[in-house]
């Protein structure tokens, strides 16, 4: 394999706060050299350029094994090392699902054999993600799952909660939560509020999040086990979270991109391609969602990738398919908090690659001589407008179709 | 983008979706254009030959024998070619078979697609897929939209109800009027907060108990009140639109009881005695007696329902004339 040298680039190293300029080598998948470094076979000048830990998504849904009309693991394996992403976290709410090692063993032999980004596993926290009976947590520990959790689907009560938290803390496992209590969901599409209302569509509450949050962290109190709340969409729940770590509770968070730009004002016109679960909130949530990123109350923001065929978003906004195709704008949306102002640099690369890592409780990716050279280049200055029909991932449902960026991943190592 | 898809660039109705975004001279317009209509019928003179040769397919997804014979009789009496489709809503749960029924009776030279489904944004996701030329007209859309029942509710107010004192017609503007009982799952009180407001009514009450009344529905317009209680919500009102009770619905945890309903939101005739001498009541129908209202107010002298269905087919005329007649 050939070395590297980046020249004049600037190191932003989260895990070390440093933000500086210099040259980095690379060689064998290794970081050889950070500063003076000798010649290597090519010479990138890379003044102007970022480098940053590879980004690492906690949330992307490869459709396989069970949905490879939508997408498969090599397609968005592939989609995501040309966003700048080296690391996809997949729940396990796939056909057949994640509870057992022999499907994560397949996830991981299907993703080597893709040969791009590295995709690591949620374990099903419940056999069939029923919620009734625990998963065999420990089995999937040795298959190398990065924590466990019953994505979108309900437990059965909180008695099963409890008794999976206490396991999964026993294996040292975090439990990743979607919280969204189901039953005041009911079977909503859209926040609750005046948008909703004036369109008619069934709302989704803000206490739908609030009060699984808080059930959640009285569990968490109860056993000292650790919780992360993924996808948060609301100010309480941030807020909830918050308070949770003032008071040394160990919980984490992390935000979809797309809610810290859009509000329920997207749904205008029955729009299918703003309809997520959890649903776009009010411009009060999504600056609330700002500030706990600011804050770093929410340490990673991730794509929440929900690829689909063109068929699932063709009907009446009720009837679509929740979810946004977000590989492809994930970096370029962080990038985006930069040039408003609400992240350094330094911070954005902390939200996309450290913060995550730290969840996952992997090792703080350092750009330092000797480690993997997973590793994301990006040209900050770079204008480029988002095109649906030209996005490398098979799912082109995106409500940023059209839309102007400044900043992208040029160059992903891993 | 809601207004814009249902009028072309010269501000002329190419779909009727919503009546949120319409101008009011397009209302007042509609409503002029279903006089003459309700007239003729009245005489007794009720074909019109506007619209031969033109197909409008009824395409209905959810049952409802009274709404469809209305949009059938409206188009037979313009002399339009009408087919009736019942579609289960089982055999289109996916996107594309849904897409496909459209298509493949558009593929028959429908003009005008008279359209009803479960899901909110049915209409607008039709009108978005219709071919150039192939028009869609809302006949209710999930809790979101039902444009023609708030015209012919327009229509009926403004045929029967009184100039204010000293004006020599009734003005919108001068009208109180309160939409009663459950607002959250009701297109028809979308629908007609928009068309009555837009048309000049400055006082509108929404009535109900809490657990039936939407978030933010006091955005919707200006001029909205939301009142928990009902006599204070009909104090001086001029009219009273009460919906319909999903009976089914409310299974759970939005009312105690229909009893219940009935005793805090029913209007009966001790109520209906407190009110305006001259004031209009109304309901789009078919009405649950006992619950929303008492059996012997329901036809009683301060009851328009009746002309509201009769009016219902004049008012249809008149909107499909609008979209695929000639202009007048």
């Amino acid at each position: 394999m050939t070395s590297i040298l980046l020249q004049n680039v600037r190191i932003l190293c989260p895990a070390s706060g440093s933000d500086k300029v210099s040259d980095v080598r690379i060689a064998e998948g290794r970081i050889t050299h950070v500063g003076t470094a000798p010649a290597a076979d090519q010479t990138i000048n890379a003044k102007g350029l970022w480098l940053m830990p590879g980004v690492i998504d906690l949330a992307a849904r490869l459709r396989e094994p069970g949905a490879t009309a939508k997408a498969t693991i090599a397609s968005e394996a592939k989609a995501a090392l040309a966003a700048g992403i080296t690391t996809l976290v997949m729940p396990p709410d796939t056909k057949p699902v994640a509870d057992t090692a022999a499907v994560v063993d397949r996830i991981h032999t299907k993703a080597t054999q893709a040969g791009a980004a590295t995709v690591r596993v949620l374990g099903a926290l419940t056999q069939g993600l029923h919620g009734e009976a625990l998963a065999e947590l420990s089995a999937l520990k040795a298959a190398g799952v990065v924590g466990v959790t019953n994505a979108n689907a309900a437990l059965a009560n909180l008695l099963v909660a409890r008794r999976a938290l206490e396991y999964a803390h026993g294996l040292g496992l975090t439990v990743h939560v979607l919280a969204l209590d189901a039953a005041l969901a009911n079977g909503g599409c859209a926040h609750e509020g005046a948008m909703a209302t004036r369109l008619g569509l069934a709302p989704i509450p803000v206490a739908a999040e609030v009060a699984a949050i808080r059930q959640w962290i009285s569990l968490v109190e109860d056993t000292g086990a650790a919780v992360h709340f993924g996808r948060l969409s609301s100010a309480r729940g941030a807020e909830l979270v918050e308070s949770a770590m003032a008071r040394k509770l160990p919980v984490t968070a992390d935000v979809a991109a797309h809610q810290l730009f859009l509000t329920d004002a997207a749904l205008e016109g029955f729009d299918a391609m703003a309809h997520v679960i959890p649903p776009l909130r009010s411009m009060d949530d999504r600056e609330a969602l700002r500030g706990a990123v600011a804050k770093g109350v929410i340490s990673a923001i991730c794509s929440d990738h929900q690829p689909h065929e063109p068929d699932a978003k063709v009907n009446p906004f009720p009837l679509t398919e929740p979810g946004i195709s977000g590989l492809e704008t994930l970096l370029p949306l962080a990038l985006r908090l930069v040039e408003d102002g609400l992240l350094s640099p330094l911070q954005c690369a902390a939200r996309l690659s450290t913060g995550p890592a730290a969840v996952l409780r992997l090792t703080a990716p350092r750009i330092s001589p000797g480690e993997q050279a997973l590793l994301t280049l990006i040209d900050p200055a770079a204008r480029w407008t988002l095109q649906a029909k030209a996005m490398v991932s098979r799912g082109r449902n995106t409500p940023f179709s059209g839309q102007a960026f400044t900043g992208r991943a040029v160059r992903t190592f891993s | 983008m809601t207004p814009s898809l249902q009028l072309d660039a010269q501000g002329r109705l190419s779909h009727l979706l919503t009546t949120e975004g319409l101008p009011r001279g397009l209302l007042e317009r509609l409503l002029d254009r279903a006089e003459p209509y309700a007239k003729a019928a009245e005489a007794g003179f009720k074909k019109d030959p506007l619209l031969t040769g033109k197909t409008v397919v009824n395409l209905f997804f959810e049952n409802s024998t009274r709404t469809r014979t209305t949009f059938e009789l409206a188009a037979t009496r313009l002399s339009a070619d009408v087919i009736n489709l019942h579609v289960q809503a089982s055999s289109t749960a996916k996107g594309e078979t849904l897409l496909d029924t459209l298509k493949t009776i558009e593929a028959m030279q429908a003009d005008l697609f008279v359209i009803r489904h479960e899901a909110s944004g049915a209409a607008h996701f039709f009108a978005q897929h219709a071919a150039p030329g192939v028009a869609i007209l809302n006949a209710g859309d999930g809790r979101h939209a039902h444009p023609t029942q708030a015209l012919l509710d327009a229509f009926t107010i403004r045929r029967n109800a009184p100039p204010r004192e000293g004006r020599r017609h009734m003005r919108f503007d001068d009208l109180s009027v309160a939409i009663v009982g459950d607002i959250v799952h009701s297109r028809v009180a979308r629908s007609n907060i928009h068309a009555l407001t837009t048309l000049g009514v400055k006082d509108l009450r929404l009535i109900g108990p809490t657990t039936l009344m939407p978030s933010g529905i006091e955005q919707l317009a200006k001029g909205i009140r939301i009142e928990h209680d009902l006599m204070r919500g009909l104090d001086g009102v001029d009219v009273v639109i009460l919906l319909r009770l999903q009976k089914e619905r409310m299974v759970g945890a939005f009312l105690p009881s229909l009893g219940e309903f009935h005793r805090d939101y029913g209007l009966t005739a001790e109520r209906l005695a407190q009110l305006k001498p001259d004031v209009l009541l109304m309901h789009p129908g078919p009405i649950n007696r006992g619950v929303e209202i008492a059996g012997d107010v329901a036809y009683g002298a301060r009851s328009v329902i009746l002309e509201q269905v009769k009016h219902g087919v004049a008012v249809r005329m008149a909107v499909m004339a609008e979209i695929l007649g000639t202009a007048q």
